[in-house]
């Protein structure tokens, strides 16, 4: 047992991207109750954003001024790519049925994947530029400067939507199209201005996730998006769909389920063949099913049936 | 109303499928009568393999080198009276596609051969279509030895499975043993860890590479199994650290394996990783950077460079100016489309110069009497369809390159 620090520093690192990920599943869906599939490929983008502002930028420029262009190239590309799914995939379906939407959503997904394929260079993995640094021991862990990166990111990011949701004319706008759509927007809020601020958020946050995506794993891919995609929405559902603190949560007890399991269950006797990392997506989503059991509306969530 | 468009739908459709098997027919008259003229024949070779999605760097370089064997074939006048094109199918990785697919080409008169495809999975959902039609397959890829001489090849019960299927790839009974004898002799490394990514090629090195290691008295740590492009493999690399494993044994291809490196030597655990052909590819040292160096991977025949036929294939490919690279399976790819060529030859020159009304059956034969110098050696086939040439090359990464470590042929 004593790989347990290691372990349990491997799953926050995990979870904490998963989390990023999470909040824009959560956002878009506690407004318009819509699970956008193509999120993952917003994360996918923002990825992307990052690698062709840091090509551009050449390779004598040092990473620490590389890196916040980079950041903001991949928010820029994913923030653009999310606006644009809204008015023209999204938008005319408002009032559709709920299917629809969500079809759109799993097409959206399919056609960003091959368009970002169909890039010269993009038909097999990109290298993404690392962290110089490290690695650096704490203890029996050892981690890397991007493992540090991810968790910042995350920390700040969860404070900013905090207060940003809580203290802002615009967050308290999107509590209450959350709520009402017809009385928010009869009280002068502009509904649509609100769901395009959720969609753009939801991808910030998703950039911020692919860029250390990138940095601590060393490359991309157009479909990378697939796999963090689903275990982002997984995680949302567990922390409570529609509510942003419960992504983050969720997305930690994922990442932690997932490292744990892969690593621990194939002590426990009669249980060796269901351990190692091929069946810790199984644990996953073993446990979303045993919280949903007990715990219907999440782990954070509160209400669920107030619409349906 | 409704069953109204369905009817002029189902009136189309019988028209277009009418006009379509004109067409078909058509080009079989052509094919067997006109050649008493001078003017050319035509024949196509089909190809088949994931020309998008995740593999598809890899199946656009078999589509590209196919395309260049055709070309070549034109351009030399290989077969006089016979011109060769190509039909290229994409089968997206998936067994249901690749049926489709060799429906299709099995449909289509013209074809007399198809190289392809990628994976061995999907191989399986094609070969009983071509073998019931007589119309050869030569996969320059698939690598798991059951597709040839049955599911239970590993007990020593070879039967060759269907007539019509050759491959011209080594397969992963040779493979895994010759790294394993590598490893436990030349490196002198005693305890191993296993990981494969799950997907059939990988499983299958991994068993063939493990039983040999026993056998030589070698000591497995530990396994673990990875999912092919998740990307984070820390608690699988915490895992090898803690079992005090000498080296790594990988069995995927390049872009599992490069995250997988690089995440176990920034842990600190300095290991080697050793692998099969599917790691043999630049992009592994690309990606992985300084953390690939030390690392292993084994590939099929020998040297590229020690071949004069291989550099003339590079050559060509650069000068014909594809987008793609030719990948790992290029020249592979080339030698499967070249000896359908040489089938086709055979055939045509027992048939007074023209190819017989239906040429499959006859090709079909021609295939086992094939023998030429290929891209990738000496190219021919044994009684079960598998190419003769078992000759290896283990490869190491130096200074940010493979160089080439030893050459062998793995006997037994």
């Amino acid at each position: 047992m004593h790989e347990l620090p290691q372990n349990l520093a491997n799953g926050l690192f995990l979870g904490a991207m998963y989390g990023l990920i999470a909040v824009g599943y959560t956002m878009v869906y506690g407004i318009i109750q819509l699970i956008n599939f193509a999120h993952g490929e917003i994360f996918m983008t923002g990825a992307f954003g990052a690698l062709a502002v840091y090509s551009k930028l050449g390779a004598g420029v040092s990473i620490w001024i590389a890196l916040p262009l980079m950041i903001v190239g991949g928010v820029a590309t994913a923030t653009l790519v999310a606006v644009l799914a809204e008015r023209f995939a999204y938008r005319p379906l408002r009032n559709a049925p709920r299917l629809a939407p969500l079809i759109t959503a799993i097409g959206l997904s399919i056609f960003l994947q091959q368009l970002v394929w169909g890039f010269p260079g993009n038909k097999s993995a990109r290298v993404f530029p690392s962290l110089p640094g490290g690695p650096f021991h704490v203890g029996s862990v050892v981690f890397q400067s991007a493992d540090i990166f991810v968790v910042v990111a995350a920390v700040l990011s969860t404070l900013f939507l905090a207060y940003f949701v809580r203290s802002t004319r615009t967050g308290r706008a999107m509590q209450a199209t959350a709520q009402d759509p017809d009385t928010a927007k009869l009280m002068g809020i502009d509904t649509d201005k609100v769901i395009v601020i959720a969609f753009a958020i939801g991808a910030v946050f998703a950039a911020i996730a692919g860029v250390s995506s990138g940095l601590r794993y060393g490359q991309i891919e157009y479909n990378m998006g697939f796999l963090n995609g689903l275990f982002a929405f997984t995680a949302a559902v567990l922390g409570g769909i529609g509510n942003i603190y419960g992504a983050m949560l969720g997305g930690l007890v994922l990442g932690l389920a997932q490292t744990l399991s892969a690593a621990y269950i194939q002590y426990i006797p009669g249980m060796s063949q269901f351990g190692s990392q091929d069946w810790s997506g199984v644990w996953a989503f073993v446990i979303l099913i045993l919280v949903l059991m007990f715990r219907p509306q999440g782990l954070l969530g509160e209400r669920v049936a107030d619409r349906a | 109303m409704r069953n109204r468009s369905l009817l002029v739908l189902t009136a189309i459709a019988a028209t277009g499928t009418l006009t379509l098997t004109a067409c078909g027919s058509r080009a079989a008259s052509g094919a067997s009568g006109s050649s008493s003229a001078s003017s050319a024949t035509t024949v196509t070779i089909g190809v088949d393999a994931p020309l998008t999605g995740p593999l598809s760097a890899l199946g656009l370089g078999i589509k590209n080198s196919v395309d260049l064997a055709v070309n070549t074939a034109n351009k030399t006048n290989e077969v006089p009276g016979i011109t060769f094109k190509i039909e290229a199918t994409d089968d997206k990785a998936s067994p249901q596609q690749g049926q489709q697919n060799a429906t299709t080409l099995v449909a289509d008169n013209s074809v007399v051969g198809v190289v392809g495809p990628l994976n061995s999975g999907v191989a399986v959902s094609m070969q009983k279509i071509f073998d019931n039609a007589n119309l050869v397959e030569v996969s320059p890829a698939n690598t798991n030895p059951a597709l040839t001489q049955g599911p239970n090849w590993g007990t020593g019960t070879k039967v060759r499975q269907f007539k019509s299927y050759f491959r011209t790839a080594t397969t992963d009974a040779i493979q895994g043993p010759f790294a394993a004898q590598f490893a436990y002799s030349t490196l002198n490394k005693k305890k191993v860890f296993l990981v494969d990514n799950k997907l059939t090629y990988g499983v299958g090195l991994v068993a063939t590479f493990k039983d040999e290691f026993t056998k030589l008295g070698g000591t497995v740590a530990g396994q673990d199994h990875v999912t092919s492009g998740a990307s984070d493999y820390s608690s699988t690399v915490t895992a090898i650290k803690a079992s005090g494993a000498d080296f790594v044994y990988f069995g995927g291809e390049y872009p599992d394996a490069a995250p997988l490196t690089k995440q176990l030597k920034q842990q600190g655990d300095k290991i080697p990783v050793i692998g099969g052909d599917g790691m043999y590819d630049p992009t592994y040292i690309k990606l992985a950077g300084t953390a690939s160096e030390g690392d292993f991977a084994t590939s099929v025949g020998a040297p590229v460079e020690t071949l004069d036929s291989a550099k003339t294939f590079i050559a060509n490919y650069k000068a014909a100016g594809y987008a793609d690279p030719y990948a790992a399976y290029g020249g592979y790819s080339y030698d499967s489309a070249w000896s359908i060529i040489e089938a086709v030859k055979a055939v045509a020159a027992a048939n007074s110069g023209k190819l017989p009304a239906n040429p499959r059956q006859a090709i079909e034969a021609a295939m086992a009497q094939v023998s030429f110098a290929g891209v990738t050696g000496q190219v021919s086939f044994d009684q079960y369809g598998d190419a003769t040439n078992k000759q290896l090359t283990v490869y190491g990464v130096k200074s940010g390159q493979w160089a080439t470590i030893k050459t062998g042929t793995f006997t037994g």
